[in-house]
């Protein structure tokens, strides 16, 4: 299955991975108006300290503790992904307290985001994947 | 604070309803022109800082930055132009020489843009290269002057070494230092996927790129760094630098802060010292001490590698390249006023020198007229820019051109011309890691074989245009060429006639 892999070597650090992973996310039809005077919330976050920078987002683990510990059946593996489906979700946040890399977090919508390869919104491609500058986010099968 | 008589020569132009205050132009900018003000909640700029590069505005998400040229006006005259008063300025208020980067930036005649190529039409009819081979191999070396038997009556192989190119474009001397591991790891690997050969400049070979050595030819300047056995035998022909197009008459100096650990091994010097080159080879005085220095290094490599001799395109270049051409080198390169450099005094980039147009014309004509034009092939560089300057310049009468500046914009540069500072935002002309990092040779790599594959795509259009089915053809082939807006004396020098004749 293809996943979003990183290349720490060729993060910037620029973050507009985030940026666009926050406008891939919320429905609207140009980043101005999804982003303009807005704190963002993406689903893909940079980690970094000194020199050394790199994306953290979910890695559609094969054997996902988060979806075992999902105590709501919200999160459920499709074709390799994980999904989460915010109408089951009940917010009690077993799932972020799991996850060994953050790759969970509150939602302002539902209880829990996650990212899902992009495949839920309108774009079908990972958005991170297409911002990033320099190639250290890629979306390929390993 | 003193008085400043400057004012900045770029705005910074942000459209506050498109920006979303991402702050990437903040973190991509090495010069600090852009700042997040919490209290105004909105990205500023500090446009003095800005050297009109476009990496913000490259990277900006929501296209909200433009760079415009200041409308600011000294009370300029004919003679003493905005830029003639503000390096008055400059150096009143340094005392130092004026320093620039890349090529001479002044409006004297392009003379590629006053030839025009010709078309068949009706008679020898033109060739389609889509239905048609079309040749654009190129062997770079001398040529055999006759034929050679032994006792027996069979063939003697007299041929010396050669480069064998696929397209007759290569990537001139850059060497490791001025620009990035990244950038040269570019070029690198964008030679070997297109079989032609890139240069290591005057910076010694660092030990990763060895494995490029069959695509890679090695330089020998003033300065002899990096220069060892393995070196000379890890390139597939060596260079001897004499000039440079953008700084003929002197040498080069890399500063100490650029010379870290990778460079100091690679260039055999100490750390944090600093490299200069000397602006004559303090070995060589004439044609035969060149003579000497050529056999050296083909005596070091068995006679396997052919040898260049690079010089700058100057006022008596056609006897010089005559003599360079006795000298046993078998290729010469010539380097014009227009070539690129990391750092030059502008008053030597902008006024020493002359168009490598005329000079190529000059030399070819010089060795063909003295019947030493087989022995050695001749290869141009000093502003190639695109793929109908190259077909010109091989009709004018090169063997293949060499590109640097082409190939670093195909990196990413911006001929924002501050290659001597060091903060190349686009990670090409610096040593600085984080910014180095910010050319990945995956993507550079892909874009020099694009660049140079559309160069060549466009080459043999034009070839089959004028019905020529091979690059041997079009070499030195002026009746394809006419001049434009040309005075009698330059379509001479040329060897052109004139549009109509």
């Amino acid at each position: 299955m293809k996943r979003v892999y990183v290349n720490e070597k060729w993060c910037l650090g620029c973050h507009l991975c985030e940026y666009y992973c926050a406008f891939a996310n919320s429905g609207q039809s140009s980043m101005v108006k999804a982003l303009k005077g807005r704190r963002i919330a993406p689903r893909i976050q940079i980690e970094e300290r000194n020199n050394i920078s790199f994306a953290v987002s979910c890695r559609h683990c094969t054997d996902p503790i988060c979806v075992k510990s999902c105590i709501s059946g919200a999160l459920s593996i499709v074709d390799g992904a994980v999904f989460i489906d915010s109408d089951k979700c009940v917010g009690c946040y077993t799932c972020i307290l799991t996850c060994p890399y953050g790759a969970l977090t509150h939602s302002e919508q539902g209880a829990v985001q996650k990212c899902e390869l992009c495949k839920t919104n309108e774009f079908g491609v990972p958005m991170c994947v297409q911002g990033c500058p320099n190639q250290a986010i890629v979306y390929e099968e390993r | 604070m003193a008085v400043r008589f400057l004012y900045p020569e770029f705005e910074v132009v942000r459209n506050q309803d498109r920006c979303v205050a991402c702050r990437a132009c903040e973190r991509q900018c090495a010069n600090e022109v852009h700042r997040y003000d919490p209290e105004l909640g909105c990205m500023v700029a500090d446009e003095s800082k800005c050297v009109n590069c476009h990496r913000c505005v490259s990277l900006c998400p929501t296209r909200a930055l433009k760079i415009v040229k200041t409308d600011h006006a000294f009370r300029e005259n004919g003679n003493w132009t905005g830029k003639a008063i503000t390096e008055v300025y400059r150096q009143a208020e340094t005392g130092g020489v004026l320093l620039s980067s890349m090529g001479n930036p002044e409006p004297y005649p392009i003379y590629w843009d006053k030839l025009l190529i010709n078309a068949s039409q009706v008679t020898n009819p033109s060739i389609d290269p889509l239905r048609e081979p079309m040749e654009t191999r190129t062997f770079l070396g001398k040529k055999p002057g006759g034929i050679q038997r032994d006792a027996q009556g069979r063939l003697i192989n007299n041929q010396t070494p050669q480069l064998e190119l696929s397209v007759p474009v290569m990537f001139s001397a850059m060497s490791y230092g001025s620009i990035s591991y990244n950038a040269h790891a570019s070029l690198a690997r964008a030679a070997q996927a297109l079989g032609t050969y890139y240069n290591t400049g005057e910076g010694g070979l660092h030990e990763d790129f060895y494995q490029y050595g069959p695509n890679t030819i090695v330089q020998v300047a003033s300065g002899r760094f990096g220069v060892h056995k393995d070196f000379l035998e890890a390139g597939a022909a060596i260079e001897i630098k004499m000039g440079q197009g953008a700084k003929p008459g002197i040498g080069g100096h890399l500063p100490g802060q650029k010379v870290g650990p990778d460079i100091s091994r690679t260039r055999m010097i100490p750390e944090g010292s600093d490299a200069i080159s000397p602006a004559p080879h303090h070995d060589i005085y004439s044609i035969e001490d060149l003579r000497q220095l050529v056999f050296s290094l083909k005596e070091a490599t068995e006679y396997k590698k052919p040898v260049i001799v690079k010089i700058a395109a100057v006022h008596n270049v056609a006897a010089i390249a005559s003599g360079v051409a006795r000298s046993g080198a078998d290729i010469i390169a010539i380097d014009g006023y227009r070539g690129g450099t990391g750092a030059a005094p502008t008053r030597i980039r902008d006024s020493v020198g002359i168009p490598i147009e005329l000079a190529l014309a000059a030399v070819d004509q010089r060795l063909r007229d003295e019947g030493i034009r087989d022995q050695v092939s001749v290869v141009i560089g000093g502003s190639v820019r695109s793929s109908a300057d190259l077909v010109k310049a091989i009709a004018l009468g090169a063997d293949a051109v060499y590109i640097a500046t082409a190939a670093l914009l195909a990196l990413g540069c911006h001929l924002c011309r501050t290659c001597q500072t060091g903060r190349c935002n686009w990670g090409i002309a610096t040593q600085r890691p984080d910014l180095v990092r910010r050319l990945n040779p995956d993507l550079g790599c892909q874009r020099l074989v694009n660049l140079v594959t559309a160069w060549d795509h466009e080459l043999k259009e034009m070839m089959g245009g004028m019905g020529i089915n091979s690059i041997e053809a079009l070499r030195g082939n002026r009746l394809m060429l006419r001049g434009i807006g040309l005075n009698q004396k330059e379509l001479d020098i040329l060897g052109v006639k004139y549009a109509g004749e």
